[in-house]
């Protein structure tokens, strides 16, 4: 939408370096920094317990790491849960976002009202969820179920990830809502008045109009909404301190456990190496998402 | 192909109150047309006037609170625009911002499940037709503004409706490229034939494009006639002072035996004026019109009509020199002979034959005199 940053005027020559090197001092220190320490810490072993006994380890920690059952575990955990919030955030917060752009009595006040749960702190929302909807004694929920003749669900035993998600997208789906509707409203009218006397039907001018204008701004939520997922924290720790067992164990709480419970840092800090190759990985393939669009996108 | 009807087609807003914006109650009053097959019609009139109004009522966009839309005997008021067979060229384009060139032509074909190859060959001919074969592969945000337009309207040509709409699609234009592009639709109205409205404030784009004008004010129509009767046999001052550039003047006069009188000017009527104003009730006073055209200097030219006033404004044009005269309160325009030897504060005398006096009720502003022009009364009764 905006043009290509790169087009200043060639005759003009600024200081470029001198001017960025306060940035790029700050993000050094910022990023490149706890990088290498973290990154050195997984070669050393080094335990709170036994600060003496403290050296080299070589990549020991890795080893131990990748066969430990639980990090897979968690692995897997933190891929599920990344997954199937984004699937569910982004439908349900696409459908609100259709169902908001349309012109009704008390719009401001519902939208207001739809957006309010992202203001809702993690920890806020793993405990309104944890006493005052899951659970299963005086749980809204089992009240509910209670009320229509069936057996409340113990939800943070029995489905414990599960529960877990939807605290998530519950809390998300508003932050979809919010930028779709953004998108919705930057869509010409006159695209889908030409769309319409082209003989599209409703599902077609979505299809065909309304989907491809919200590309982009699809694909930075999507990737906004990964790097959250990916560090989700605060909810499990709230609620269901990663368990049962290791059923709500994703990356970030197998760190904090690994750091804060065994205090062991070598260990943990190679989790985190393995966390930050995830999190790129991801970032990668949506990077190149998003650049692709923002330059087919451009000039508008 | 089609004939479009509209009979006593309105469209009114519920006034809101406390709705922002002073929206007219109104948009549009008792339209009545019945097109040819194959007519070009040009709706026109200031901003605000209610010819796009009118137009999206055509198209569907709107909804026609009273009246009836006939296309071809069928009434379309409860029809869905997609259902209506019509196409439209918006002024922004509305281009497809994601499809290439061949697409955005192609979208209404295939949404219609057209054979690949008719619709190859359809878009491949409506691009010949434009010149514009070598941007089918193009997305639109790599044309040019006139590209655009081409485009715009190759994607509805592809479609062979029943009806064309175009709203304002040159006013995007840079003036050279709109001249050019008002020639390139009255040259594909004639080949193609299509039953077409034309949307514009533009009343050159208006006069020589339509075959019918629509003059609109404030949602309802003034006028319904040929570029030719338009100009010459305007039905009021509204419609006399739109058409024509520059302006017709105005200038209020006092009739007085057989002559028109006021502050600066007088004019001997002829036998047919003189009973327009004679038949109407013995008006004493009645708004005298003369276009720019029509006024000389006077040592050259003989016309019973005089005007005189200092001259304020000059402004060569080449061909022409347009001379702004101070008569009372008003400026007259007199568009005279390009070696103008006049300066600023000069007083100018100028003169006109009468038979190119227009005349106006002072009151209603309707022309006086149509009831006796023999050419008009023809007219209306048709």
């Amino acid at each position: 939408m905006s043009a290509s940053p790169t087009n200043a005027s060639p005759k003009r020559r600024a200081p470029t370096r001198r001017l960025m090197a306060p940035a790029v001092l700050f993000l050094l220190i910022w990023m490149i920094v706890p990088l290498a320490m973290t990154l050195y810490y997984s070669l050393q072993d080094y335990n709170l317990m036994m600060p003496d006994m403290r050296g080299f380890a070589g990549f020991l920690s890795y080893e131990l790491l990748f066969t430990d059952p639980v990090f897979w575990d968690a692995l897997l955990n933190t891929l599920l849960l990344v997954a199937t919030c984004l699937l569910i955030t982004v439908v349900a917060g696409l459908a609100l976002a259709l169902l908001f752009n349309r012109t009704f009595v008390g719009r401001g006040i519902a939208r207001t009202l739809a957006i309010s749960p992202f203001f809702v702190m993690p920890v806020v929302t793993g405990l309104i969820w944890k006493y005052m909807l899951l659970d299963p004694v005086y749980g809204l929920f089992s009240w509910v179920m209670r009320s229509m003749g069936f057996e409340p669900i113990e939800w943070l035993s029995s489905y414990p990830l599960l529960s877990v998600v939807m605290m998530i997208s519950w809390e998300w789906t508003p932050f979809a809502l919010l930028i779709l509707l953004t998108g919705l409203q930057s869509l010409p009218e006159d695209q889908l008045e030409a769309v319409r006397l082209d003989g599209a039907n409703r599902w077609q001018e979505f299809r065909h109009i309304v989907l491809p204008h919200l590309g982009q701004v699809l694909y930075v939520v999507v990737m906004l909404e990964s790097i959250f997922f990916l560090t989700s924290f605060a909810e499990i720790y709230a609620t269901t301190s990663g368990g049962p067992g290791t059923a709500t164990t994703n990356l970030p709480y197998y760190i904090y456990l690994g750091a804060f419970y065994q205090y062991d840092i070598g260990l943990s800090s190679a989790a985190a190496i393995g966390a930050v190759v995830l999190a790129n990985i991801c970032a990668i393939f949506l990077i190149r998402f998003v650049a692709g669009n923002l330059n087919a996108g451009s000039q508008r | 192909m089609a004939i479009v009807e509209l009979k006593d087609v309105a469209k009114r807003y519920d006034s809101m109150p406390g709705k922002k914006g002073g929206e007219h109650a109104n948009a549009v009053e008792d339209f009545n047309l019945i097109t040819r097959d194959g007519e070009f019609v040009v709706l026109v009139g200031p901003s605000g006037c209610g010819k796009s109004t009118t137009m999206r009522m055509i198209a569907g966009l709107e909804h026609n609170t009273a009246g009836e839309i006939r296309i071809n005997g069928q009434d379309v008021s409860a029809v869905e625009p997609r259902d209506r067979d019509i196409a439209m060229v918006f002024q922004s384009y509305a281009l497809y911002p994601h499809m290439s060139v061949y697409h955005n032509m192609a979208f209404a074909l295939e949404l219609k499940k057209t054979p690949k190859d008719e619709v190859k060959k359809r878009v491949q001919e409506a691009a010949k037709i434009l010149d514009i074969e070598h941007l089918l592969d193009r997305k639109p945000r790599a044309l040019s503004g006139g590209q655009r337009q081409r485009v715009a309207l190759g994607r509805a040509l592809v479609r062979q409706p029943q009806v064309f709409l175009m709203d304002e699609p040159l006013s995007n234009l840079d003036a050279r490229l709109r001249v050019e592009m008002r020639a390139e639709i009255t040259r594909l109205h004639r080949r193609l034939g299509v039953t077409t409205f034309y949307v514009t404030h533009d009343q050159t784009e208006a006069m020589t494009m339509g075959q019918r004008i629509v003059v609109m004010r404030d949602g309802r129509i003034q006028q319904i006639d040929t570029p030719y009767n338009l100009y010459e046999r305007p039905l009021n001052r509204f419609v006399a002072g739109f058409i024509g550039t520059p302006s017709m003047n105005f200038l209020q006069a006092d009739y007085q035996g057989d002559t028109l009188r006021g502050e600066g000017f007088s004019c001997s009527l002829n036998p047919h004026q003189q009973a327009a104003l004679g038949d109407a009730g013995q008006r004493a006073r009645c708004w005298l019109g003369i276009r720019p055209e029509h006024l000389h200097q006077a040592d050259t030219f003989t016309g019973s009509g005089r005007l005189e006033g200092a001259v304020e404004v000059i402004e060569p044009l080449g061909p022409v020199t347009m001379a702004q005269v101070r008569i009372g309160e008003t400026l007259v325009t007199a568009q005279l002979a390009a070696h103008l030897e006049v300066q600023i504060g000069d007083t100018l005398a100028l003169a006109f034959d009468p038979d190119h006096v227009h005349l106006f009720d002072i009151d209603s502003d309707r022309t006086l005199g149509l009831e006796t022009d023999p050419a008009v009364s023809a007219q209306a009764t048709a």
